[in-house]
């Protein structure tokens, strides 16, 4: 009966259920992801070992077959005459990358709708569940919605530029607008979302008496903005920031699968769709698992920058 | 020229009537403490004549200008508030600077300001620093150096000490005083501490409700208090008051307080003469209630009492007595070395100089 009176052993007890769920469905699966990166396995046939395979395979490049190295000169420039052995996964960091160009809008977009429902109008909380249901709206349905405002014959979008004289383009069949559509789209369903409500918190968290101060110190409301509104949100800001930026890395997937099947020509697939790719349509289990380790480094290397470079710019309360 | 005057100004939030036909008359370079107790609507005042707080009725004036609808920035007030305030993202340096760099000054100019600001508070070697990185005290001063920069016409304080401990809140008080006879500037001073009122102001307005009680300078405030409720919370430990009966024995005037007797004096027999019979509150302040034994004035009969001492509180300076009368439980001050031990019987005897007698319904002094 001791076994009983043992604290630890019931308090390993409470969290036995929650434990055996992590070992089991998140622990055990990324480990054995780092030992599957090191083979060449397509779910049927056992896997085999094949060392930096995969990683060469992804980040390699080699020689142009008749670049010629004839001279010293050639060996300093040797960059010339490499090519990329997967050009598709540098496209796809491109696309990701630029997918992320709108992380700023949508901050910019969020804190504006935040200041608009901080007011304290009647009827407010009718607004701002209104504001916050793209965000928690099933993604294909949102999809629908918008794959029918970007046709390009009879959406909405080229509808209303059509008023205005300007001929629409074909927003999902362009490599370039098919990027910016799913950057509007993702604007549109995440911006009344958890970034608002965030910001909507941090806002109403602002001492009051501080605009006060800056009311006797001669400050108008441009002044108490910029002075005190945007520093006072800074660690908010920060926090949305890093978390958008790891959300980019990781996304992409779901409405580029949705609107564009990652196309035209890969210029919607990102780095998530190539590993789903790799990993569900052409049974690439190795690659995939290379590829989604390289992905946490580079998640894991960006954490770290922010926090030690970002944290010294970030503003707490000093109570 | 930079007088501050009230004009039965009124605040309403809603229905709540928080300030009510408040009338005031700030004369320039005078320093007038606000004191009342927690939620009287003291700070509401303050903010109105700042200009946070828009004024429901009456007129603010400010120099000459009436005020009401000017924005804080052209009031040319300063305001510091109960916890400061502070910019935390700034330094101390651009806290001060913050106002005057809104109001276009120049570079130099600016920081020549801060400086002189800095130097007077003693606070040179901080500019540098945020303000999590200051002590409660430096912070305080902080927030006075960002208002005294501005040079502003009126000073407004709400509490600005009412976060510091004991000690500093004593040696604050003597540096704000100083501060106030070296800027020659006119100041409204909220506190609910009445010890900062006594020992700061050139003058104290009690407020209650919303509404003035009485102003005066200390002084007159503490030997004269217009109502009960002045005399209550003037001084500490506080007035003692007790129910008595007034009787006419002879020529003489005598409260019957139940168990024992104070002979009125022969100068405000006037005043007593109309309550014969019916029940007055007697206020007798802590001190004025004396040990027999260490009594030196001539006695006249008619002013001692007797209690049973409940609790003894040695100060060192003094010892402050709790006594039951039987009837009223009292607070007398006697001397430290006294050897008085609870459940002693102990002899009083009460300064009848200084007695103060208040109407039972209103609690307004009859001796005034
Ligand atoms: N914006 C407001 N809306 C409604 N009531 C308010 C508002 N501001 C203050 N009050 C009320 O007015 C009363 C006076 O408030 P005020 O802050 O002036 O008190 P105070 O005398 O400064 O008290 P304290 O010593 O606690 O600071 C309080 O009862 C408070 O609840
Ligand atoms: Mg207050």
């Amino acid at each position: 009966m001791s076994w009983v009176h043992n604290e630890a052993f019931v308090g390993y007890c409470f969290i036995m259920p929650n434990l055996v769920g992590f070992l089991a469905f998140t622990l055990l699966p990324v480990l054995a992801s780092l030992i599957v990166s090191f083979t060449s396995w397509d779910l049927l046939s056992p896997p085999r070992f094949v060392g930096f395979k995969n990683f060469i395979d992804i980040f390699g490049f080699s020689l142009i077959p008749e670049a010629a190295l004839a001279s010293w000169t050639d060996y300093l420039f040797v960059w010339q005459y490499l090519t990329p052995k997967d050009p598709g996964f540098w496209q796809y960091l491109y696309n990701t990358a630029f997918l992320m160009l709108g992380i700023p809008f949508g901050m910019i977009c969020s804190l504006f709708i935040a200041i608009v429902m901080n007011r304290k109008l009647r009827g407010i909380m009718f607004f701002r569940t209104i504001y916050f249901l793209p965000s928690i709206s099933s993604l294909v349905a949102v999809a629908l919605l918008w794959r029918w405002i970007y046709n390009p014959d009879y959406g909405l979008l080229n509808a209303l530029l059509g008023f205005i004289g300007i001929q629409g383009p074909s927003w999902l069949t362009h490599p370039l607008w098919a990027k910016i559509s799913l950057i509007l789209m993702g604007l549109w369903s995440g911006v009344g979302g958890t970034n608002m409500l965030l910001y909507l918190a941090a806002l109403q968290g602002i001492p009051q008496h501080l605009y006060e101060a800056a009311d006797i110190d001669g400050a108008n409301a441009l002044h108490k903005f910029m002075h005190i509104t945007i520093p006072m949100l800074s660690p908010t800001s920060f926090f949305i920031f890093i978390m958008s930026v790891i959300g980019g890395f990781q996304g992409g997937f779901q409405s580029a699968y949705l609107m564009t099947r990652g196309g035209p020509g890969g210029a919607t697939t990102t780095l998530e769709y190539y590993i789903y790719n790799n990993a569900f349509k052409w049974f690439s289990m190795g690659k995939a698992s290379a590829l989604a380790w390289f992905l946490f480094l580079v998640i894991l290397l960006v954490t770290m920058v922010n926090w030690k470079y970002g944290g010294k710019k970030v503003h707490y309360q000093y109570i | 020229m930079a007088r501050v005057i009230l004009q039965n100004v009124w605040k309403r939030f809603g229905d709540a009537e928080i300030v009510k036909d408040f009338s005031l008359e700030v004369p320039d370079k005078e320093f007038c403490v606000l004191v009342g107790p927690s939620g009287c609507g003291k700070s509401t005042t303050l903010r109105m004549v700042a200009g946070l707080e828009e004024v429901t009725a009456g007129d603010i004036i400010i120099g000459d200008r009436r005020v009401n609808d000017l924005p804080p920035k052209d009031r040319d007030i300063a305001m510091v508030f109960q916890n400061y305030a502070l910019y935390p993202h700034m330094t101390v340096y651009e806290n001060m600077a913050f106002g005057l760099k809104l109001k276009k000054f120049s570079d130099p100019e600016i920081s020549m300001r801060v400086k002189e600001a800095a130097e007077i508070l003693g606070i040179a070697h901080l500019l540098d620093r945020k303000p999590k990185q200051l002590s409660g005290g430096q912070r305080q001063r902080v927030a006075v150096g960002r208002a005294i920069v501005r040079k502003p016409k009126v000073f407004l304080f709400d509490e600005p000490l009412s976060n510091l401990d004991a000690k500093l809140r004593v040696q604050m008080r003597a540096e704000l005083k100083k501060m106030h006879e070296r800027l020659q500037s006119t100041i409204i001073y909220v506190t609910h501490d009445q010890t900062e009122a006594m020992t700061m102001g050139d003058r104290i307005c009690i407020m209650k409700d919303g509404s003035i009680q009485q102003v005066d300078n200390p002084l007159s405030v503490y030997e004269k208090p217009d109502n009960r409720f002045v005399g209550g919370f003037i001084g500490s430990p506080p007035m003692n008051f007790m129910e008595a009966e007034v009787i006419v024995r002879g020529e003489e005037c005598f409260l019957n307080e139940g168990m024992f007797e104070i002979a009125v004096r022969r100068r405000y027999k006037d005043n007593v003469m109309p309550y014969v019979n019916k029940k007055l509150i007697l206020g007798i302040r802590p001190e004025d209630i004396h040990d027999k034994l260490s009594f030196t004035l001539n006695l006249k009969e008619g002013n001692v009492m007797s209690g049973m001492v409940d609790v003894v509180e040695p100060l060192g300076s003094e010892i402050f007595l709790h006594v039951n009368t039987g009837k009223n439980e009292i607070i007398c001050r006697v001397d430290a070395h006294s050897k008085v031990q609870p459940n002693n019987i102990i002899e009083l005897v009460v300064d009848t100089r200084k007695i103060h007698l208040f109407e039972a319904e209103t609690g307004c002094s009859i001796l005034q």
